[in-house]
């Protein structure tokens, strides 16, 4: 297979209007006959379908949860890139451009990037305009701030809810559709299934979650926007629901999964405190902007912090980055708190977290300030720890944020299916091996609003509606495919519970596969991946009925599918011989232990195709050309 | 510590239900209420009893997925707090704790703590948005919104429609929920144009799907996990009444 990446030619300046330029039109009074499918509700789905909707498309939209107000795009924090260069700071569309590419550790697209930045700054106006509250200075003109490690002052945000707030203003927009009668919303419903006919994404099957009827739809278009994969580690920051199935089943029917790998740790979170876990808390970065990251300079030193004088204290970061100390980003944060806990130096009752300690900048500043910049988080942690962070210091610890991998779609982001098209964090495009903060909401609305619209009418123009009904034999065929699944899920009624499953797998994950990973690690971790997936069919104990609402059931399906995920994300870790970004290879590093890229060899998209169950995936490589940001390496000495 | 659970327990729609005792020993301070939940689900999993279905998924109180009443209240005891953050350090080591599912004509239950919440959805879709197609908005600045403003329309936006409000109502009014989507819209020069015929129709749709009326009792703003302040409810008044007799 030959990945094409379509992009056009020209200056990276002008590729995206020459695209649009040569993009083929549906007619306007023809677009009724198309029916879109969209799966997932959130920043990208969302947006996405009621831009379809106004332009006159059938649209069936599908959410698994109750309403498609609460996809987990809603629980992003810190804010939205765009390069309006309101504060006259020095921004602009390359810049942008630039500390993305240059950010995602140069295994990004290019010409993906430039789009994204130029598209940056309509969503804001888009936003504004739908009634998104952001946050103002007092002659009523947008504030910004800087995030995560940028030099100028670009990210726009509504407190810390503007993923909250984005999510919203898409939402009200969906629903407006929804009203005059262009789109359908499918709550409760799960994509089981993709169907291809004829080598064309034309439509999905979905469990009803109340029901668990099975269902088949047919469209002429498929889009994915079902988010990312992280809780195929079980402890990550997602939402429970967040779940790779829909992307898995694509892969399963032939689209290329690419980059898997690429997994982003968040550092600040609140650690896992007991074996019932369920989720981890994400404490917005900004807190590195003020507090001081510290661990104990003896082992096992159990005194509670305050305690601890200053010359027993272990400020790592500022210690070993001088220049960017607390502020280093966050893949460096991350591994450098493993190491000082894989060193014995933790902290709590787990020894796994480190300390974030807020009393020199109350001094400093005094308990007002400080409130008024870190307030809400500082009430945030508090409600879950019962530790009040004025007066002893915050315990955090990174943990599984967000996934840069997913499925692998060109410029037009259609995947190696035609009709399927893949949007937000459920494609690979724009982050390559590590995403900058207040970037993922970018992508998402850039995708649904601004390049989806476009490049699905390309498509479609080409697509002659042909009346194509569910009794079609792949629809029959898939269907039964499903049932399958189901049903042998529920006849191995065994001993052990889906979580404990799940709980075990993410553990591996984490253990061989997460902030640091070595050659022998991982093919340890295969095996062990593989001899408990055996276990699982054999072994797993569902309960209740198919036709019901089993919440048991819903995550037997979803662990099913991470235990072949993990085994790919391993996969492609032990196939990229470097560390970049998120994937930092033990292997690999520099005299002073940090990150080494192999550009000679390892400039590429890793691109996995499917060959059927027990045989290895096939690797494609997409090349990675750079005529614009010249790779170097990454220093924050 | 010790808790003893009561939880309601209704097999579909249509079925009668009933609380049912489920006694809880070695659990931790700092586990969530859902938490709890979970192990409880585990163990009856493994004794093959169906487990408690509810409703949850972001866990970090912003989606509005979870919430059910705890020893009568919406959310349970701590303010501004959700029951996917509500930890157990809240509860006595042996307390009788109970649980049941928002109860309100407009919110049908589906399955022991989950109801279907669908009417919220409707009243949005009903006017809920600003008309701005995709595409057709102008430069962010050239919109200037006084801070004060964009500050209070903020605080409504808040909102997760979790239907706490509603629940917590004697009368299972969506006065709070509804209010809040149009003091939201109506602070901002935005809204404006749309502004009281989207409270004429959103207020149409929440009669159409037999919410109660507001009778000014307050519960809602008691127990809101976002703090949404009655004044959102004036606003909606005010506007309605204002679309009462302009609009035609």
């Amino acid at each position: 297979m030959k990945l094409d990446s379509k992009i056009p030619s020209g200056p990276i300046q002008e590729k995206w209007d020459r695209a649009r330029f040569e993009m083929k039109l549906v007619n306007p009074a023809n677009k009724r006959k198309y029916n879109i499918i969209v799966v997932g509700s959130g920043l990208a789905g969302g947006a996405a379908a009621a831009s379809f909707g106004e332009l006159g498309y059938n649209v069936k939209c599908f959410c698994y949860q109750d309403s498609p107000r609460r996809a987990h795009s809603i629980a992003a924090q810190g804010g939205i890139n765009a390069a309006k260069n309101y504060q006259n700071d020095g921004d602009s569309i390359y810049r942008l451009f630039y500390d993305t590419v240059k950010g995602g550790d140069f295994r990004a697209r290019e010409a993906n990037v430039y789009r994204l930045a130029q598209i940056s700054v309509n969503i804001i106006d888009q936003c504004v305009a739908q009634g998104v509250p952001f946050a103002r200075e007092y002659g009523g003109t947008l504030s910004n701030r800087s995030f995560g490690g940028a030099q100028v002052s670009r990210t726009f945000y509504a407190r810390g809810q503007t993923g909250q707030q984005l999510l919203l203003g898409a939402y009200q927009a969906l629903m407006r559709q929804v009203d005059s009668g262009s789109v359908t919303m499918f709550p409760r419903t799960e994509m089981v299934d993709l169907v291809v006919v004829d080598g064309r994404a034309r439509g999905i099957v979905t469990r009803n979650l109340i029901s668990g009827k099975i269902e088949s739809h047919v469209a002429d278009a498929v889009v994915l926007g079902t988010g990312g994969y992280g809780n195929v580690f079980y402890l990550s920051t997602n939402a429970k629901g967040s779940n790779a199935t829909a992307i898995w089943r694509a892969y399963k029917r032939g689209a290329l999964f690419a980059n898997p790998c690429f997994t982003q740790i968040h550092p600040t979170c609140i650690p896992v405190s007991g074996d019932y876990q369920s989720k981890l808390t994400l404490m917005s970065e900004s807190l590195r902007n003020d507090g001081r990251i510290w661990v104990p300079l003896a082992k096992g030193d159990t005194r509670p912090p305050m305690q601890i004088p200053e010359n027993e204290r272990d400020y790592y970061l500022e210690r070993r980055y001088p220049a960017f100390g607390n502020l280093v980003p966050r893949d460096i944060a991350s591994r450098a708190a493993k190491q000082v806990c894989d060193e014995g130096h933790g902290v709590g009752s787990t020894g796994l977290g480190v300390y974030l300690d807020f009393s020199d900048a109350i001094q400093r500043l005094g308990n007002s300030v400080v409130a008024d910049r870190y307030g809400n988080l500082f009430k945030m942690y508090e409600r879950i720890t019962g530790d009040n962070p004025y007066e002893v210091p915050m315990r955090i610890f990174p943990a599984i944020h967000y996934t840069m991998g997913g499925l692998w779609v060109d410029y037009q982001l259609q995947s190696t299916i035609p009709g399927l098209f893949v949007i937000g964090e459920a494609n690979f495009s724009d982050h390559g091996a590590n995403r900058l903060g207040a970037s993922a909401l970018m992508q998402g609305l850039s995708d649904g609003y601004f390049v989806l619209p476009y490049t699905i009418g390309n498509y479609l123009a080409a697509a002659r509606p042909d009346g194509l009904d569910a009794n079609h034999a792949q629809f029959r065929e898939a269907e039964e495919n499903v049932n399958r699944i189901t049903q042998r899920l529920l006849a191995a009624n065994g001993q052990r519970t889906v979580d404990s499953f799940h709980r075990e797998l993410g553990k591996i994950l984490w253990d061989y596969c997460g902030m640091a990973r070595n050659a022998e690690g991982l093919r340890l971790a295969l095996g062990k991946i593989r001899e408990l997936r055996e276990e699982y069919w054999k072994n797993v104990l569902v309960g209740g009925e198919a036709e019901d609402l089993n919440q048991s059931l819903e995550r037997a399906g979803r662990v099913a599918d991470y235990f072949e995920l993990a085994e790919l994300l391993v996969t492609d870790a032990l196939a990229r011989n470097e560390s970049c970004g998120g994937h930092f290879r033990e292997e690999f590093q520099t005299p002073e232990g940090e990150a080494l890229r192999d550009d000679a060899n390892y400039s590429y998209v890793a691109a996995w195709e499917y060959k059927g169950p027990n045989q290895e995936p096939e690797l494609h490589k997409e090349p990675l050309e750079f005529e614009h940001v010249h790779p170097s390496q990454r220093s924050y000495k | 510590m010790k808790l003893i659970l009561h939880i309601w327990r209704q097999k579909n729609p249509s079925a009668p239900g009933k609380m049912m005792r489920y006694p809880m020993d070695n659990l931790s301070h700092e586990m969530s209420v859902l938490e709890m939940l979970d192990v409880l689900n585990e163990q009856l999993i493994v004794k093959g009893e169906r487990p408690v279905t509810f409703e949850h998924d972001c866990r970090e109180g912003i989606c509005g997925s979870c919430g059910f009443m705890i020893n009568g209240v919406a959310h349970g005891p701590m303010p501004a707090t959700t029951v996917c953050q509500l930890t157990l350090r809240h509860f006595k080591d042996g307390e009788e704790v109970y649980l049941e599912p928002w109860r309100a004509h407009a919110f049908p239950i589906l399955k022991d703590l989950m109801v279907n919440r669908s009417a919220l959805d409707r009243i949005i879709a009903a006017g809920g948005y600003i008309s701005v197609p995709t595409g057709s908005a102008p430069d962010g600045n050239t919109i200037p919104v006084g801070k004060g403003d964009a500050d209070r329309s903020m605080d409504a936006a808040a909102c997760i429609g979790c239907g706490a409000c509603v629940a917590a109502c004697p009368n299972a009014s969506a006065a709070l929920f509804t209010g809040a989507k149009i003091a939201h819209l109506g602070l901002l020069p935005q809204g404006q144009p749309e502004r009281n015929k989207r409270a004429l129709k959103m207020v149409a749709q929440v009669t159409r799907e037999l919410f109660g009326s507001c009778s000014n009792i307050g519960e809602c703003e008691a127990v809101c996990p976002k703090e949404i302040r009655l004044e959102a409810i004036a606003r909606m008044n005010r506007d309605f009444l204002a679309g009462s007799w302009t609009e035609r």
